[in-house]
């Protein structure tokens, strides 16, 4: 156990992939989970989940791209578990789209729900921290952010600016005991954003895990044990840092 | 704590003082078996007696990590008495002489350059064959912020460090596939409760302005350097490979 009894927990995109191992997570050390997507039925069923463990948990249906619904969201949480200790901004989307190719509308969509969306729930979440003076953020990012992504620029530019409003954010808050990373994953291939991708576009997919040093699929469970221990105090002076977990991917 | 590293066999180089001691301490309470390797046989016998005291198992090999023969003979030591190794910590460093790169000797370069990076490689060297034995492994090298930025009249420091996170990543996605992870941290300014350090923080308005420039408005703590350790080492980091990770309050997110 690291530490998060009595924590309260956020978890945007949690209704599967990454975001729902890092609900397990959390729950699984202590603390009570709130739990945000725009995906009811797998948004309650990652609450029912945690439930059937024992744990505390609840679901609210949200649209990270719209303002009023992440307020809402905080206002909710704190309402029902009277404080937000750690949020795990995780929502987001992927597609392969050709630089040339690309529609406005799908760059528009892609920077709401991949970069906005972490915006907005930063500012909503920082407010109540910054009351407490402490709390502790991860934002889902990619290798994507870290360096060059043939077939998919916008999604890679979304992940770069993630990574950018993570250190920048990290910087502005230091002070006020309210510490800012991101995770960046690569190969996980066991979730539905990835499989996906599989079904609609072979190619794009398997360009994504084909340069995984350790020849393997990462897990999502691997990514939520990084975002819970970087939200656990054994982490208290790590912040501004985006994190790879790739297998190697980003050591090449 | 834990037990988090629970009958695991860990070598920490450089746990006489600092970070490598907090590191050792830390990583017995977690359970494991550590061999304490430095050149200062008082300060290491003292880390293993701290380490006993906490109810932890742990022994003293004298080792110059510079030294081919020092290292094997460390590695080999820790398979005797405990049978295995699956996890090293590689921290052994020295600062060397403060001046800037024209006035840098090279009696202090090459003394800078064979413990801090030549001692990672040859750590490396004789571990890594250890852990390939039962396919499994982790190690986790220190190298610093000066690995990831420079600073002024250190230039043999700075050039070690940043060799360490090339080394690192090399070795990782040279034995990725063969089970072991390799890492690095990169601590910031770190407060280890040293007697120099305390001097060094003592003088003028030293601390004062180091603290100014870090965001987090503070010094790290040798045990917070400690839990980054411990969790890389461990199967929760199981697919963190080839890193180097800032342990700085985000100096170097600037």
């Amino acid at each position: 156990m690291i530490g998060l009894e009595n924590k309260v927990a956020l978890v945007t995109g949690g209704s599967s992939g990454i975001g729902r191992a890092t609900a397990l997570t959390f729950a699984r050390e202590g603390a009570k989970v709130v739990i945000a997507d725009i995906n009811i039925i797998g948004g309650e069923e990652t609450a029912r989940m945690i439930k059937m463990k024992g744990g505390q948990a609840l679901f609210i249906k949200t649209d990270v791209t719209r303002a009023t619904e992440v307020e809402s969201l905080i206002d909710q949480t704190i309402q029902k578990y009277g404080r937000l200790d750690c949020a795990h901004n995780n929502a987001g989307m992927l597609e392969g789209i050709p630089l040339m190719e690309g529609t406005e509308a799908q760059w528009d969509r892609i920077m709401n729900l991949n970069l906005k969306s972490v915006w907005l729930c930063m500012k909503y979440e920082l407010r109540h921290m910054t009351r407490h003076g402490a709390g502790a953020i991860v934002n889902t990012s990619s290798v994507a952010g870290l360096v060059g992504s043939p077939g998919t620029a916008f999604y890679a530019a979304s992940k770069w600016g993630v990574n950018g409003l993570t250190k920048s954010a990290a910087v502005e808050f230091a002070k006020s005991g309210i510490r800012i990373n991101a995770v960046c994953p690569a190969g996980i291939m066991n979730t539905t954003m990835y499989i996906a991708q599989m079904v609609k576009n072979p190619a794009f997919a398997a360009q994504l895990t084909s340069v995984i040093p350790m020849e393997r699929d990462g897990f999502p469970e691997e990514v939520a044990e990084v975002v819970v221990w970087l939200c656990s105090d054994a982490a208290s002076y790590i912040t501004g840092h985006t994190l790879p977990v790739d297998g190697g991917r980003t050591a090449i | 704590m834990s037990g988090k590293l629970k009958d695991k066999v860990v070598i920490v180089t450089g746990a006489s003082s600092g970070i490598g001691r907090a590191s050792a301490l830390a990583i017995g309470k977690e359970g494991a078996q550590v061999v304490i390797a430095n050149r200062d046989v008082a300060g290491g016998e003292e880390t293993v007696r701290l380490i006993k005291e906490a109810g932890g198992q742990a022994f003293f090999v004298r080792t110059d990590v510079s030294k081919a023969a020092d290292v094997e003979n460390m590695v080999n030591q820790a398979i005797k008495v405990y049978g295995r190794l699956d996890c090293a910590f590689n921290n052994a460093g020295i600062t060397g002489v403060t001046a800037p790169t024209v006035g840098c000797s090279e009696e202090n370069w090459d003394q800078v350059i064979d413990i801090n990076l030549k001692g990672i490689w040859l750590s490396m060297k004789y571990e890594i064959p250890a852990m390939l034995k039962q396919g499994k492994g982790a190690i986790v090298n220190t190298s610093s912020i000066l690995g990831i930025v420079g600073t002024e009249d250190r230039p043999a420091y700075v050039a070690s460090k940043h060799g360490i996170i090339g080394l690192t990543k090399a070795a990782a996605l040279e034995y990725a596939r063969a089970g072991i992870r390799v890492n690095a941290v990169c601590p910031g300014p770190t407060k280890t409760g040293s007697v120099a350090e305390e001097r060094l923080f003592s003088e003028g308005n030293f601390e004062k302005e180091k603290v100014a420039e870090i965001p987090m408005g503070r010094f790290g703590n040798a045990i917070e350097i400690a839990e980054a350790v411990i969790w890389l080492c461990s199967d929760a980091a199981s697919f963190v490979n080839g890193q180097a990770l800032p342990v700085d309050g985000a100096l170097t997110a600037r």
